[in-house]
């Protein structure tokens, strides 16, 4: 008889990814079709796969948590939220880029497409219940990353950022990889129930799994950018269009964050005593080498990338904290972060009316004087990106101290809170510049157009609104906190 | 008659000759050569446990992998010709407009 048994496709739990997904094949289908397509089409095609995934995501929170598709695909609270960083990231993106794009004379349309592309693999990345999953997602998404950052083809710098956060990123994905394998070795399978399940039951060699777990760390590493593997961070921020920036900042730490918390609580959550002192001690030099390092600097793309660093130390906090807590606290972190930064990289792009950007610091003077709304909210945003209250960035760090001092971490907080002085140093800096400095030179315009103004907008009302009230989306992050395994 | 064990240091002192390839060599293109290795190393290491542990997960592993590893060799030699066209070299250290 022959085999007649299809594997069954859970369409709902996937819808998200396949709204992305084909959004972005329409999307390069037309372009292909018509290549005369006026870009703002694109964008607004963009816009709706992105409405079509929130409307899915809506869609899957009044269903039951469960993983789908033999186990691969995981339909949880922690995937939904991380579909809401990363669809408003996405979404945040598009409005920040279209008018810059055109103002740079970067008229390549296949930027939103891949836009899509990669937001897909993020959204796959966060639900991914497999470690085969795992790979793929981040191989999406950084396959389209790559692309993007050298998207302005004649710029040198985005040259560079392109080849250099390729050559890094694919030995990174090589690492991870070995890491899969030796977990595979280890526990026979790839599934992160089955490992876990596995894993508990101690038949396990202690030194494959030690390695496999030191492999998938690092390659987690490369991804959100912990030092010591930060070191492509600065030169791919800096020299990639500032509208992918923002959007790698905010996207690839809310999904690398959420597959890392996945893989290390749930499958490897039996062996919290061998990784959770090495988790410390790469947040403890995140936070304390992003924050130094960021005093340095004097172009702002360049500051705020270490920043984009020594925040990935601080949702680190939140992971070894561990439990519901500490779960709740980086989901909330992470959002916080995405909206914060994207506002942060969204005030550069709107500092300049023609295809340049205010970059240095030098640029920033007196604009306090001259643009007194655009200047306020890049305040808000570096007040927030340091951590002063009343802004998103200081609940934040809040709630991922508290839940590290519940778990017994005092140390660790200890230095968090010295690295986040020693931050608001170069966030004050920038501050005291656009505020109490004289303005140098002529007076320039900004490049406030619609779409971006209402982003900018948006981004601080957010920033503003989750410092102020908390409590809503905090209660969200404590209600999505749970994996099923 | 070979151990699986034996397969399984040829993976790994492969990957290794592929780690030290992508950090010593200065040719973008022998870099992204050297990633190849790494990735074929792996895939060594996941037919091997496959074979070990009588399961086909292993082997359908390094099918995806292959896949991926054409996906990003487009995507790589792409951005080196794009930079070539420039600067008329393929060595990583003529790109540093950027600090380091």
């Amino acid at each position: 008889m022959p085999i007649t048994q299809t594997p069954e496709v859970a369409w709902r739990a996937i819808a998200p990814a396949l709204a992305l997904a084909g959004g972005g094949v329409i999307a390069l289908l037309v372009i292909a079709a018509r290549p005369k397509i006026h870009r703002a089409a694109l964008a607004a095609l963009s816009l709706a796969a992105i409405g079509a995934a929130s409307w899915s995501t809506f869609d899957l929170c009044a269903l039951r948590y469960r993983v789908v598709m033999q186990g691969s695909v995981a339909v949880d609270g922690v995937s939904l939220f991380a579909n809401l960083i990363l669809l408003v990231t996405a979404a945040m993106t598009v409005l920040l880029s279209y008018h810059y794009l055109e103002r740079r004379r970067i008229h390549r349309a296949e930027y939103y497409p891949l836009l899509l592309f990669a937001t897909c693999g993020m959204v796959l990345l966060a639900a991914a219940n497999d470690l085969i999953l795992v790979f793929l997602a981040i191989e999406v998404l950084s396959l389209a990353l790559y692309v993007l950052a050298g998207m302005a083809r004649r710029d040198a710098g985005s040259q560079e950022a392109a080849l250099k956060y390729l050559l890094l990123g694919a030995f990174s994905t090589a690492i991870f990889l070995y890491g899969i394998a030796l977990s595979f070795g280890a526990t026979g399978t790839t599934n992160l129930g089955r490992t876990a399940v596995k894993v508990a039951s101690g038949g396990v060699d202690a030194r494959l799994t030690s390695a496999a777990m030191a492999l998938l760390a690092i390659g987690f590493g490369f991804k959100v950018s912990v030092v010591p593997f930060h070191m492509w961070t600065p030169d791919v921020y800096q020299g990639a269009p500032t509208s992918v920036t923002g959007f790698m900042a905010a996207g690839t730490k809310a999904a690398g964050f959420a597959a890392l918390l996945r893989v290390f609580l749930v499958s490897f959550g039996a062996l919290q005593w061998s990784w959770r002192p090495v988790l410390w001690g790469l947040a403890a030099a995140t936070m304390v080498v992003g924050s130094i390092l960021a005093i340095a600097q004097s172009d702002v793309k360049r500051m705020l990338a270490y920043s984009s660093i020594a925040h990935a130390g601080f949702v680190l906090v939140g992971v070894v904290a561990g439990g519901r807590e500490g779960l709740s606290a980086s989901l909330f972190y992470l959002l916080a972060y995405a909206v914060m930064v994207l506002g942060a990289f969204g005030a550069v792009i709107v500092s300049a009316p023609d295809g340049r950007e205010r970059l240095s610091f030098g640029e920033w003077a007196g604009l306090g004087q001259r643009h007194p709304v655009f200047a306020g909210a890049m305040t808000l945003f570096l007040l927030s990106l340091a951590g002063i209250p009343p802004t998103a960035g200081f609940m934040g760090k809040f709630f991922v101290f508290s839940a590290a001092v519940q778990a017994g971490e005092t140390p660790l907080v200890v230095v968090g809170v010295l690295a986040s002085v020693v931050a608001a140093f170069f966030y004050l800096r920038l501050i005291v510049l656009m505020w109490l400095t004289e303005p140098a030179g002529e007076a320039q315009e900004l490049g406030a157009s619609p779409a971006p103004a209402l982003a900018l907008a948006l981004a601080a009302a957010a920033t503003l609104a989750f410092g102020v009230y908390p409590q809503a989306i905090m209660d969200l992050a404590r209600a999505a906190s749970v994996f099923t395994g | 008659m070979t151990q699986p064990v034996q397969y399984l240091a040829l993976a790994g002192l492969l990957f290794a000759v592929g780690a030290i390839g992508a950090l010593v060599r200065r040719s973008s293109v022998v870099i992204l050569m050297s990633i190849e290795l790494m990735l074929n190393a792996v895939n060594l290491t996941f037919v091997t446990f496959a074979r070990m542990q009588g399961s086909l997960d292993g082997q359908v592993l390094a099918f995806f992998v292959i896949v991926v590893a054409a996906a990003e060799a487009v995507v790589g030699l792409a951005i080196i010709v794009a930079i070539f066209r420039r600067v008329r070299s393929a060595l990583a250290d003529d790109v540093r407009t950027l600090k380091w």
